[in-house]
């Protein structure tokens, strides 16, 4: 039931338009300090939302999450003591750029392992193909003699 | 009664599907002619009938009857006519029977005008495409029925989410339906080339043009969803690695690898066995795609697991048709001949790592899509892939592909020489070398890959110009010469140089948004002044307005651009009936520099508005990018050679005696 519940309010929360965003209120007087949370915040999963972003959201949720950012900026803290912190209140969901470890070994490597690999297989085939352009094979007896009739008739 | 006939018409369909696909396939088979005659009439029915269906249900919407449930529950009485047709396909079971009626009318084109395919071929292809039709009908008719009555009747429909109720919203399902399921067509005739065990120049000429007219529908639904995006949502983002846009752009990504691999089959009788294989993970991709979006699994894991039925019958459809196709694709490919041997630095060799780019970057946009949803059903951790992890992978992939593309071209056929091919592009080079110094020096601030992406765009516009003017001589022959040879081009060759430099202008808009975009959020009362770039808007006021179906605020601004008033936008703050959702209509004004955008945002004490404004340069380029990719497909889809004479049958030549 509960489960269910919880559906409904996701369901009901993306299906709401995100117009707003960051507040005017929100933003720090300090011009270096907003940018650094512009991007920390941008890099947030709104945990609500579908797939967005809390610097693009406009649930109460994301809004809490950017002032939190904001606070702890101010009180003089670094980009991943801020990106530690708040994983270690929502757990790696929060991130949108997964953290490089055992479990997401797959999802970083495998575009380019798939690059490799193509490019292996393409260069193997070449040299099984015995490298550079073969010519093509020379015409059969058959082909030879169709040609021979036919420059012949032109004649 | 409408409904029931519509109902009664989707049955009768489902049952000639089963005879499409059945009687066609034992035909060619058996070589039996006169059962394989029977699949032209039979895709034609099975599409007049598919269409009849969709007809009543169309007329349940635009009628408002409120016994059928599916209209109950996504129309209102009081919606314009447009959103009342746009409703039908706008929920899961309107949206399922278009994409049936797509795929029928698909089929029945290949019917109508498929006169001289070889006869068995042309029977396996409408009979695959029957399968397919075979397969999706059911699951309508099982799963999702658009027809169900209620009873009694309600007297108001529930209405039609208000952000989808837009005009580039109404014709983008169809046109990006046209795509996915337009792909099934080089899907049928991949799987019937298998069955037959024969690949030729006249296969590729055959698939190039149905490839490349689903490619342009693929493109023109993405670029309306884009664009639709970057106005509706409110802050101008135009493509964010969603889920939903991944599914289309996979397809996407993998359709332009086959276009470019067909013509190497075409031209040069190779690359046959990868090109069939593109041909099944094209239209294997969209069948994901389907899946993705209708089976409820991207809002969670758990609504999948909630209400299984749908998504557990579309991936059963997946497994049967993907499993089965590459299955086919293992037992038949290695009996396939290679022809057209070339050297790694040719034209072919280009056109390999063409489709190698492309597809590693479609396995990144994949794995990133999917790669939460099978972690978290294996081992049961939640994590979040976003446009970081995309901007990290993709990025780097496609960026090569980018630089390369101008030099494929100008590389021979068989054997190229490397260095006299780059030699005749110092003027794009130049060219290039000039942009990215400019845009440096316009705009210093951003990342340092924006002048680099400017530079890359310029480089691909003005390498396509160049390879024009080389082609008709135009320097070294009078004008009307040039002029002559310039018409006389190929559609093909138009076609590759306008879709090619499209890219490069796609690519500076994405530049220019991205890296140079500007936002400023305030509070302002009327009479307000607030300078945004170079020009400075004044906040008018606000005021009521209603709409058909919703009620509204409409604040008004006014831009001045030295002192001159230019013009007078403004953006609202609607509530729709009936459900009092909220949603923002943003003003923007275009420039040749970009668009200046205003939202207008939540009250503020003493009868003040925040008030968002961006300013988003060079947006229009992007628009204009994918229009001229769409436009070089038309070019290429015009080429004659796809109208004269190419698929004939091949005969043994006849010798005529000279006279």
């Amino acid at each position: 039931m509960l489960r269910r519940l919880a559906l409904a309010v996701v369901f009901v929360l993306t299906t709401l338009p995100a117009a707003l965003a960051v507040q005017p209120d929100e933003i720090l007087s300090d011009p270096e300090l907003e940018a650094r949370a512009r991007v920390l915040s941008a890099q947030m999963r709104c945990l609500v939302c579908q797939n967005q972003s809390i610097d693009d959201s406009d649930a109460p949720l994301a809004k809490d999450l950017r002032v939190l950012i904001r606070e702890r900026l101010v009180k003089g803290e670094s980009n991943a003591q801020v990106v530690d912190y708040l994983v270690s209140r929502y757990g790696e969901f929060v991130l949108l750029k997964p953290r490089f470890n055992a479990r997401t070994l797959l999802l970083w490597g495998g575009p380019f392992a798939i690059l490799l690999i193509g490019s292996l297989v393409i260069f193997l085939r070449r040299r099984k193909g015995s490298g550079l352009a073969v010519p093509e094979q020379a015409l059969s007896a058959d082909e030879q003699a169709r040609l021979d009739d036919i420059l012949k008739s032109k004649e | 009664m409408i409904p029931e006939i519509g109902q009664f018409a989707l049955i009768l369909a489902f049952v000639t599907a089963i005879y499409q696909f059945s009687v066609p396939m034992y035909g060619a088979w058996r070589g039996d002619s006169r059962l394989m005659a029977v699949a032209p009439p039979a895709a034609l029915l099975q599409f007049g009938l598919i269409a009849l269906s969709f007809t009543c249900l169309t007329m349940s919407y635009i009628a408002s009857d409120f016994s059928v449930q599916n209209v109950f529950q996504n129309s209102h009485s009081d919606k314009p006519l447009i959103y009342k047709i746009s409703g039908v396909w706008g929920n899961h079971e309107g949206s399922m029977l278009l994409w049936v009626m797509v795929l029928a009318l698909f089929g029945s084109a290949v019917a109508a005008f498929g006169g001289n395919l070889p006869p068995s071929l042309k029977a396996r292809v409408i009979a695959v495409q029957g399968s397919i039709s075979v397969a999706f009908l059911s699951f309508i008719l099982l799963t999702s029925n658009p027809f169900n009555r209620l009873d009694p009747a309600p007297i108001e429909g529930q209405g039609l989410n208000p952000i989808l109720q837009d005009p580039a919203l109404a014709i983008h399902p169809p046109l990006l339906y046209c795509g996915y399921v337009g792909l099934s067509i080089a899907f049928s005739f991949a799987v019937a080339a298998l069955i037959e065990g024969k690949v030729d120049a006249a296969w590729a000429r055959w698939v190039r043009p149905w490839t490349l007219a689903a490619w342009m529908c693929l493109t023109a639904g993405i670029m309306l969803g884009s664009w639709w995006a970057y106005y509706e949502l409110g802050w101008g983002g135009w493509w964010f690695w969603d889920p939903v846009e991944n599914a289309s752009f996979m397809p996407w990504l993998i359709a332009t690898a086959l276009l470019h691999s067909a013509i190497v089959v075409e031209k040069r009788n190779a690359l046959k066995v990868w090109t069939i294989l593109l041909a099944i993970l094209a239209f294997s991709l969209s069948l994901v795609g389907t899946f993705l979006v209708r089976s409820g699994v991207l809002t969670s894991v758990h609504a999948f697991a909630v209400d299984p039925a749908r998504g557990v019958y579309v991936l059963g459809i997946l497994c049967v048709f993907i499993g089965g196709a590459l299955a086919l694709y293992a037992w038949r490919a290695p009996t396939i001949k290679t022809g057209g041997l070339f050297a790694p630095i040719s034209r072919e060799g280009a056109l390999v790592v063409n489709n190698l780019l492309l597809t590693a970057a479609c396995a990144a946009v994949f794995i990133g899509t999917l790669y939460p949803l099978v972690l978290e059903s294996i081992t049961g951790d939640k994590i979040s892939v976003g446009p970081p992890y995309f901007n990290l992978t993709f990025g780097p992939l496609i960026l090569p592909l980018l630089l390369l593309v101008p030099l494929g071209p100008l590389l021979s056929w068989k054997r190229a020489d490397m260095w006299a091919a780059s030699q005749r592009l110092w003027a794009a080079a130049l060219v290039a070398v000039v942009v990215g110094v400019a845009a440096m020096a316009w705009q210093w601030r951003g990342p340092w890959l924006a002048p680099f992406g400017a530079a890359l765009g310029a480089w691909m516009i003005a390498a396509s110009i160049q390879e024009m003017v080389a082609r008709t001589k135009f320097r070294s022959v009078p004008l009307n010469v040039a002029w002559a040879r310039l018409k006389g081009l190929p559609g093909a060759a138009w076609g590759m140089m306008i879709a090619h430099a499209g890219v490069g202008v796609m690519v500076i808009g994405v530049v220019g948004i991205t890296a140079w975009k500007q936002e400023i959020v305030t509070v302002m009362k009327p009479g307000d002044v607030m300078q945004v770039g170079s020009r400075s808007v004044t906040f008018l006021g606000e005021s009521p307005i209603s709409g058909p179906n919703y009620s509204a605020d409409r604040g008004r601004f006014s831009i001045s651009s030295g002192g001159n008033k230019v013009s007078e936008i403004w953006s609202e703050k609607r509530v729709f009936k009936p459900s009092n959702q909220p949603t923002t209509e943003v003003g923007i004004e275009p420039f040749i520099d970009g668009d200046l955008y205003v939202v207008l945002g939540d009250r503020a004490p003493d009868n003040a508005r925040t008030i968002r404004f961006y300013f988003h340069p060079l947006v229009w380029m992007i628009w204009l990018g994918t229009a001229l990719m769409f436009l070089g497909g038309c070019c290429s889809l015009f080429d004659r050679r796809y109208r004269v004479g190419a698929p004939k049958k091949a005969k043994a030549p006849i010798i005529q005696p000279a006279e």
